[in-house]
């Protein structure tokens, strides 16, 4: 398609008008102003419909006995791109491997989500959470026994019916 | 009935000075509010609602917040003149509501007592100077800054409000000449007279008194002393704390003054439509509510639910004209300074001349003619009227005076031909 320049013809002088643009805008805002379309959402009232895909808050998944599942295999702190997760293990007299340190700083964390998807024990989780407002930001980096406490649902990282992304 | 006199007549004056004094203030701390809940229904939001049911407690909270927040001087600004300009500014608003009546006379054991604090012979100068008066808060607050935007914004408050001045003092000439006087009570008066509010016998009056009730009050359209989008805010850039809300409380007591004298000057004061019980009027020292067929004046009999239902009227006029004055802030944009002083000049000054002289013109017709001071007078100068308004929209309509930006390119910047489309 050739370029073309598209002319806006202004309105020639006797065309326009503002007395009756005026009048045209004052029954506007009249019909507004006493109907109100309100979509204002009385936030803490009213809380939005978070999508299953919502990726916030981390929450570490427990066993029945309370031990978080998680094994401390690294690659959640390996594959992180903002490297907010600090890991330690250690290793209990059965051999079972556990966290002793697991630190992740909700600050530094982007919300990827890759943390989840390299987990093999679906231990950490992305939540379907955002308010996490706290007075110092020493509280945003959430220790182990926090992020176990957490109770919010977690996200599906992807629609079950379109798992492709389509 | 006898009028009030002697000390009950200092006490009455005392508490009506106090009564109409916090009922300007209150008035003015509930139309922030209104201001705020009818922009937000207009733009289809909710507005403040948290502060109290409804957000009623909103102005309160405004209130404690302005004083309890720092107050700030800018270092280069001059000391006196700063804390002068809020001053000066909201002094002369609250002080021309002094003479305007808001309902009919109260009967009370000790004499009648008038709804009005100063029913002083001047009346309309009175609000004439003491509005003009409001400039100089405007003007020194801006030039004690010691700011560019603020200084811009006082030097445009200062050409604006002494142009439209001139146009809002003529517009008034017709009134004067119609209702004979310029006592406001005696204008009430006269328009129960004539059964005819002045908005309709002097229609274009009308018209030009409310645009430069606009332009005085420096609303929008006509904001440009404040200008957000070009001067911070102009004037009151460097004010924080409760001198802003000092010249916040001026604007919008400007603003209530203005819609209390268009309803008292065009839409009848406190008169109540379609009824003559309300009427009453000091004639000779006796309060009268007309003259009987044989011209013997009628007494009147005031009584205390007719003065609440007048006074019910009036505000009911009043906050129909604060309403308009916030629906139309939210539906026009702010004119082109040149626009302003082209409007205030060669449109509003030359059209307000031109129609005193119509209208003088036909009253003295109609007086020759022998017609008397009544409905048929009224209804005669109403034909005039709508016709000098008709011709006036027409010609002020149709892109004659206020043009768009285009409209001069257009020409200036001719369109090749052979472009593609």
């Amino acid at each position: 398609m050739a370029i073309t320049v598209k002319t806006m013809h202004r309105p020639e002088p006797g065309q326009t008008s503002y007395l009756r643009a005026a009048a045209k805008g004052m029954i506007l805002t009249l019909r507004h102003m006493l109907s109100p379309r309100t979509v204002t959402q009385q936030y803490p009232e009213e809380q939005t419909e978070l999508s299953p895909r919502w990726r916030g808050t981390h929450r570490m998944e427990v066993h029945a006995d309370g031990r978080p599942k998680c094994v401390a295999c690294g690659l959640c702190p390996t594959v992180c791109p903002a490297n907010c997760i600090r890991l330690v293990g250690g290793e209990d007299d059965q051999g079972n491997r556990y966290p002793i340190v697991f630190e992740i700083d909700e600050f530094r964390c982007i919300f990827c989500g890759m943390c989840q998807e390299v987990c093999p024990v679906e231990a950490i989780h992305l939540g379907q959470h955002f308010e996490n407002a706290e007075y110092t930001r020493e509280r945003f980096v959430y220790d182990l026994d926090r992020l176990m406490e957490q109770d919010h649902p977690v996200t599906l990282l992807w629609d079950p019916s379109d798992p492709a992304g389509e | 009935m006898e009028a009030i006199s002697g000390l009950p007549a200092l006490l009455s004056s005392s508490a009506k000075v106090v009564a109409v004094f916090s009922g300007v203030l209150v008035v003015v701390a509930y139309t922030t509010l209104a201001e705020r809940r009818v922009s937000a229904f207009i733009q289809d939001r909710i507005g403040p609602n948290r502060v109290g049911p409804f957000g009623l407690l909103q102005p309160i909270a405004d209130g404690i917040k302005s004083i309890l927040k720092e107050e700030t001087s800018p270092a280069a600004a001059s000391r006196t003149f700063f804390i002068l300009g809020p001053i000066l500014a909201m002094v002369p608003a609250m002080v021309t509501f002094a003479v305007i009546p808001f309902a009919a006379p109260l009967p009370t054991p000790w004499g009648v007592v008038d709804m009005i604090i100063a029913d002083v012979p001047i009346g309309i100068l009175y609000i004439l100077a003491f509005s003009s008066l409001g400039v100089y808060g405007i003007v020194l607050g801006g030039w004690a800054s010691n700011n560019k935007y603020a200084f811009l914004g006082a030097l445009r408050a200062s050409a604006q409000m002494v142009s439209y001045e001139v146009a809002l003092g003529l517009s008034l000439i017709t009134v004067l000449m119609l209702a004979g006087n310029v006592t406001l009570t005696e204008m009430v008066w006269q328009q129960q007279q004539l059964d005819l509010w002045f908005a309709l016998p002097l229609s274009l009056a009308f018209l030009l008194f409310v645009v430069s009730s606009f332009a005085e009050t420096n609303r929008l359209p006509f904001d440009m002393p404040e200008a957000e989008s070009e001067l911070v805010t102009g004037y009151h850039t460097e004010y924080s704390a409760m001198k802003f809300s000092m010249f916040f409380i001026a604007e919008y007591s400007h603003m209530l003054t203005a819609s209390a004298l268009m309803a008292t000057l065009f839409l009848g004061g406190w008169d109540i439509p379609f009824a003559t019980w309300d009427d009453a009027f000091w004639y000779e020292g006796v309060l009268i509510r007309g003259f009987g067929p044989d011209g013997a004046p009628l007494a009147a009999s005031p009584a205390w639910w007719k003065t609440l239902f007048t006074f019910g009227v009036f505000a009911l006029k009043t906050g129909f004209f604060l309403l308009f004055f916030i629906w139309v802030r939210w539906t026009l944009p702010r004119f082109r300074y040149d626009q302003v002083m082209q409007l205030g000049w060669k449109v509003m000054l030359p059209t307000a001349l031109a129609y005193i002289m119509v209208m003088a013109a036909s009253m003295l017709i109609l007086d020759q003619v022998g017609l008397p001071y009544g409905f048929a007078y009224g209804l005669a100068l109403t034909g005039v009227s709508l016709v000098c308004t008709v011709l006036f929209i027409f010609y002020l309509d149709d892109d004659r005076i206020i043009k768009g930006a285009g409209a001069r390119r257009a020409v200036s910047n001719p369109v090749p031909t052979g472009g593609g489309d």
